[in-house]
């Protein structure tokens, strides 16, 4: 029973789903569209196990004073005053419900702007300098691919800069760094992705028809 | 205004909640870049902020925007006048069925939960991806010669579609890539040698731009150095 029910719900919700995509009637619709807010329900359930995983794994570490246990109490309090300015009663974070918007000028807002902002934006500029040596492993000279990798890696980084138009700015326009950029980004690049992408979209839709029909079971875990 | 007045009040017009403000950024700016010294206190303090504030932004956002309305007001909407959607009772059912997982002998129930996200994305994506990521892809990739534009867009296109066809083949593994299909193979490879090279510039050049964003506050918001 425990592993029947939910297959019997993955089959029943997936059938439907794909129901819903060939029968464009109302009352099939309008179902897809309700039960769409429900998986949207329950996902925001699965984010909030989530933070609440996040909360026991830190709470356990102070706990039990493992190393660096200071730094837990730190994330604890700051997602603590956190969620209280953005939870309490009062608060409201916005005039619509577009994700990410923040009422200008509270004290969430503030914390957000100063705080979650150039944090983020550090912690991912912080990948330009390791990103060097991962460049100087991958694109050494070993066959022609890997020279091919590195031509056109060069190319595209000069290509976006001012410094690429400024050392191509006197040849034809076929031959400035930016045009050859915006050519290997729209036809050899877009070619290669368009492949990846339709094998991509053959394992997504053999998965889909797996899981729907309860050949693949591993989303469930082990357990019996 | 003196360099020194403004790198302690900010500009004139500044509000003291956005010089704070500024400085919080920017200290916390510098404890970031101190890992590439090593790994430090300093470091490990401003990544400790940064998932803690992270996890309890989105958490909030979350539920202003999707638990709030979706499933609180929709089941007591209360005086706003909207009807009650009772059915919402279920979702809500199945998102506490998700939280029991936190409990060992019932956390069974959150595979009903998990079931229903499943059964539902599968057979989403599975529509999605056939009509938009296969069939919308080899239509753009047949048609796309036919735009006209001139004989070098023609050259162009028409080497878009040999090397869409040429990387299909690559990951064709149920032959041995010999011959005819050991040349095609070949080609698809330099097809993504390519791509990939192009993609790692493309990456390197957003990295490094938000490296010039951060550049930019400390020596100009913050220090007042630039303008």
């Amino acid at each position: 029973m425990r592993r029947e029910i939910p297959l019997a719900i993955t089959f029943l919700i997936g059938v439907f789903m794909l129901v819903d995509f060939f029968v464009p009637h109302t009352a099939v619709t309008t179902s897809a569209d309700e039960l769409k807010q429900w998986g949207i329900i329950v996902i925001a359930a699965s984010i909030l196990l989530g933070i609440g995983n996040l909360v026991r794994v830190h709470s356990k570490k102070i706990a039990r004073r493992n190393e660096g246990w200071g730094y837990s109490i730190i994330t604890l309090t700051v997602m603590a005053v956190m969620l209280w300015l953005g939870l309490w009663p009062g608060a409201h974070l916005g005039p619509n419900e577009m994700i990410g918007t923040v009422e200008q000028g509270t004290p969430f807002n503030w914390m957000f702007l100063f705080m979650q902002v150039p944090l983020q934006s550090t912690m991912f500029s912080l990948l330009a300098f390791f990103i060097a040596s991962a460049a100087y492993r991958a694109f050494r000279l070993r066959s022609a691919e890997a020279s091919l990798l590195l031509i056109a890696a060069i190319i595209v980084m000069l290509g976006r800069v001012p410094l690429g138009q400024l050392l191509t700015r006197n040849l034809p326009e076929h031959a400035q760094l930016p045009w050859i950029t915006e050519t290997i980004m729209a036809y050899p690049n877009m070619a290669a992705f368009r492949g990846i992408l339709m094998g991509a979209a053959l394992g997504v839709m053999a998965m889909g028809l797996r899981i729907i029909l309860g050949i693949e079971r591993s989303y469930l875990g082990g357990e019996k | 205004m003196s360099w020194l007045q403004e790198f302690f009040t900010g500009a004139p017009g500044t509000t003291t909640a956005v010089v704070w403000g500024t400085w919080v950024g920017a200290l916390l700016t510098l404890c970031i870049y101190s890992f590439l010294y090593k790994d430090n206190p300093f470091y490990k303090f401003a990544e400790s902020l940064f998932v803690g504030i992270g996890a309890a932004y989105w958490l909030a956002i979350l539920y202003h925007n999707t638990l709030k309305p979706k499933l609180f007001v929709a089941l007591f909407p209360g005086d706003s006048g909207e009807p009650v959607l009772w059915y919402r009772v279920f979702p809500g059912i199945l998102a506490i069925f998700m939280l029991l997982r936190f409990f060992p002998k019932l956390s069974w129930l959150s595979r009903w939960a998990l079931a229903f996200i499943v059964g539902m994305y599968a057979a989403v994506n599975l529509t999605g991806f056939a009509q938009a990521d296969f069939v919308e892809q080899i239509y753009a990739t047949m048609t796309t010669p036919l735009t006209g534009g001139g004989v070098l867009s023609f050259i162009l296109n028409l080497s878009a579609v040999v090397g869409v066809v040429a990387v299909l083949l690559y990951f064709f593994f149920s032959k041995e890539h010999k011959g005819a299909m050991g040349v095609a193979a070949k080609i698809g490879i330099l097809y993504l040698m390519v791509a990939f090279g192009a993609s790692f510039g493309y990456t390197v050049m957003g990295r490094v731009s938000l490296l010039i964003g951060r550049m930019t506050f400390l020596l100009r918001d913050w220090l007042h150095v630039i303008d």
